[in-house]
């Protein structure tokens, strides 16, 4: 029940998923880059998922992407990024010896592994998991006959999903009750790291976002189930003889409406605690207090805020009303200000420090750089006339990799280097950790920037198979290119995966209580902290978390009372 | 576990509960919103609710006044009261829970299925969000009856209130939330 060891559970499960998705991705890169070959190693591998010529099969290849899609949004980058570092690092860093409840918590780790369970079973059954996409609209999701996989596939998504939200919203809880209630003495709100301020607003996110997916999920079951029309209409079947539905009067784009309250603010639950913990790595190892760390918790705010008021950008080609949509697109552009707020502090706070290259850091750096790249797109998707033309193209898919997907793992990764010596006293070999940060990088790069060309080109998301179309005859080339990049930065998450688990037993040893030099609460704590975190009392706060380089010290720690002659930060 | 050094607030159970309830509310608000958009739709029928749930608010308004007061006797320590009246809000909560099938099966007997191909939203909506109501509120009862039963047999004296107290914020919100729902799909 002790937090550490709760943070260790989810960040495993997490990185158990992220393989799983991982794999699941690079399988049907095959089918994408390598339309016409036949690899009949794989029909002894995958069985029915694979044709007698060698293909993974229509059905299997949108099975792949919505599990791909779901586990790696919600089980890797929500559960595995924040399940893993507010559990870690909130009672660390605020001072405090466990969660504000370690029995919720413990819960809430319990419903995510049944959550796992569940899911990967819907794996396993005879007719393949849901394969209608990791957003479930209606009427592939509310139908059972749609597809194959609309029957006992989607009745396990969903049962799993509901696991999850229930997971989620008892950690949530948690952390914010943690974090107002629990603080040492001294630790103030406005001292607090912004680590602990990026998971405050990301639980505050989770838990008023998650319960309307809830609903949305419930109206579902029930359209399945129990033969209400909430989303599903008379529309007519021609497959599997179903005619025409007996229901009246649903309307589908009311799913959506549901789904897209919660998953828009879900992008920034991803986001949040990455932005958090690279500011944190960045202020440590650029050894300069983090620039603006009143704007930096500002501009967390405003993301907050308005992550509740832009969902419908998803949403601008369902019939939305223009009027309406042009408000959405106002408010969405907004969320450029407090982005670009913070990529200015990042670059501020790096700049002219005396930096040092570790692996964290790098991550933390590559982060920025995505985080750029993949925002600057999102101007154009915000933008409802151009989202006309680019909407389920790959365009959007390379638009949320970037700034989402990869990015949400490279915060996980910085944090993974950075605060592995406090989860198991050793560190990771650095040589694996710099190959692994190059060719990730460089890697993500190759293989989502050319998307963006194809979807220009207007080539669209969600297809099996593009050979069939002139105009797309032109990427088949590229299209191999970005498969082969694919399955290279796959294989070096396997060198991540080996270097993670070797150092757990045969790693450096950390001989210092505070390895990085670091300000915070964390390192003033036993190397291998017990229960209870503290031998004696907790510690007294007496300053914010970015002493560094004050008055010619190289930093102070947060627990050192301030001098006659200093003056306080605040 | 030395909790008088960490500075304390609000006991973070109770401050849980109350981020809990936030949760909840959220729940209901995407419910309701879903409520108004699909009653903008064509093939909405309108029907009244039957009086039977103006018997069920009077219920559980009542049993809002019993928890106030049994929290009330408890922190006097006149115990016997507070287990009588605790009691006595397990029952009403029952009483609720009884009263909204009755009402259930009456909209049915209208003509309005709540469920299955011939339903219509407009019924389907008010099954899954009283329905949802009701699961809360059974939930209560259940806590309640935990509490009830410590009560009668535990031997350990309790002289914390904070578990009662969280008990009654949480009863007093399903009995909020009900009025709240219940003005909604009457007037709406």
């Amino acid at each position: 029940m002790d937090h550490k060891m709760i943070a260790k559970q989810f960040l495993i499960t997490g990185m158990v998923w992220a393989i799983i998705g991982g794999l699941m991705s690079v399988l049907f890169r095959f089918q994408l880059g390598y339309p016409e070959a036949e690899f009949h190693w794989m029909k002894d591998l995958l069985g029915k998922w694979v044709n007698d010529k060698g293909q993974i099969t229509a059905e299997s290849y949108y099975s792949l992407v919505t599990i791909h899609g779901t586990v790696l949004v919600f089980f890797v980058l929500t559960a595995g990024l924040s399940g893993t570092f507010a559990n870690l690092l909130i009672p660390l860093q605020v001072g405090a010896r466990d969660m504000a409840s370690p029995m919720l918590n413990m819960l809430s780790y319990w419903f995510f592994l049944a959550a796992s369970l569940v899911m990967l079973s819907s794996i396993f059954v005879e007719t393949g998991p849901f394969s209608g996409g990791w957003t479930a609209y209606p009427p592939l999701s509310a139908l059972a006959s749609a597809q194959p996989g609309s029957g006992v596939g989607m009745d396990l998504w969903l049962i799993a999903m509901a696991l999850f939200v229930v997971s989620s919203l008892l950690g949530g809880l948690n952390y914010i009750a943690t974090i107002l209630n629990m603080r040492t003495k001294g630790m103030s709100m406005t001292r607090m790291p912004l680590t602990i301020w990026a998971l405050f607003f990301t639980a505050i996110l989770g838990v008023l976002s998650f319960p309307v997916l809830l609903s949305g999920f419930i109206l579902l079951i029930f359209d399945r189930n129990f033969g209400t029309s909430f989303y599903l209409s008379d529309i007519f079947i021609a497959t599997n003889n179903v005619g025409a539905l007996p229901n009246e009067g649903g309307n589908a784009v009311l799913y959506q409406h549901l789904f897209w309250f919660l998953g828009h603010p879900e992008v920034y639950i991803i986001i949040l605690p990455a932005m958090g913990m690279v500011s944190e790595v960045m202020a440590v190892n650029s050894r300069k207090p983090i620039f603006g760390y009143m704007a930096m918790i500002g501009s967390l705010f405003a993301i907050t805020v308005l992550a509740f008021l832009v969902w419908a950008h998803h949403m601008f080609v369902t019939g939305l009303n223009p009027f309406l949509g042009s408000i959405f697109v106002l408010l969405t552009l907004l969320i450029a200000v407090p982005s670009a707020i913070k990529v200015f502090n990042w670059l501020t706070t790096i700049w002219r420090g005396s930096i040092r290259f570790t692996p964290g850091m790098l991550f933390a750096i590559g982060f920025v750089s995505l985080f750029i790249s993949g925002g600057l797109t999102g101007i154009w998707l915000g933008n409802s006339a151009l989202d006309i033309h680019l909407h389920d193209t790959y365009f959007v898919i390379a638009h949320f990799h970037i700034v989402m997907g990869v990015a949400g793992m490279f915060g996980m990764f910085c944090g993974i280097y950075h605060w592995y010596p406090k989860m198991y006293g050793r560190y990771m070999n650095n040589t694996m950790g710099y190959i692994h940060f190059w060719v990730t990088m460089i890697g993500a790069y190759l293989i989502f920037w050319p998307m963006h060309y194809e979807g220009l080109a207007g080539m669209p998301r969600r297809y099996y198979d593009y050979s069939q179309w002139e105009s797309f005859k032109q990427f088949i080339e590229l299209n191999k290119f970005i498969s082969l990049v694919a399955m290279i930065v796959f294989a070096v998450q396997l060198l991540f995966l080996f270097n993670f688990f070797y150092s757990i037993f045969k790693g450096r040893r950390v001989r210092s209580q505070n390895p990085w030099g670091a300000t915070t609460l964390e390192w003033t704590t036993p190397i291998n902290p017990g229960h209870g975190n503290w031998v004696g009392e907790i510690p007294e706060v007496h300053r914010w978390a970015y002493d560094y380089g004050k008055d010619g010290q190289e930093f102070i720690p947060q627990t050192t009372p301030v001098g006659a002659n200093e003056t306080n930060h605040h | 576990m030395s909790v008088s050094q960490e500075r304390k607030r609000l006991h973070p159970h109770k401050f849980t509960m109350w981020v809990a309830l936030a949760s909840i509310v959220m729940m209901f608000a995407g419910l309701t919103s879903a409520y108004i958009v699909k009653k903008a739709n064509s093939q909405w029928i309108e029907f009244e609710l039957p009086t039977v749930f103006w018997y069920s608010t009077l219920t559980i308004i009542l049993s809002s006044v019993t928890m106030h007061l049994s929290i009330k006797s408890f922190k006097a320590r006149e115990m016997s009261r507070y287990r009588a009246l605790l009691g006595l809000t397990t029952l009403l909560g029952i009483a609720f829970v009884v009263l909204q099938f009755i009402g259930f099966g009456k909209i049915e007997e209208g003509g309005m299925p709540l469920f299955g191909y011939d339903s219509n939203p407009s019924a389907s909506f008010v099954g899954i969000i009283f329905g949802l109501h009701g699961l809360h509120v059974l939930g209560g009862v259940i806590a309640l009856i935990i509490l009830f039963l410590r009560a009668y047999i535990g031997n350990r004296k309790v002289y914390s209130s904070t578990g009662i107290e969280i008990m009654g914020t949480y009863w007093h919100f399903v009995d909020l939330l009900w009025v709240y729902l219940f003005i909604f799909l009457n007037w709406m």
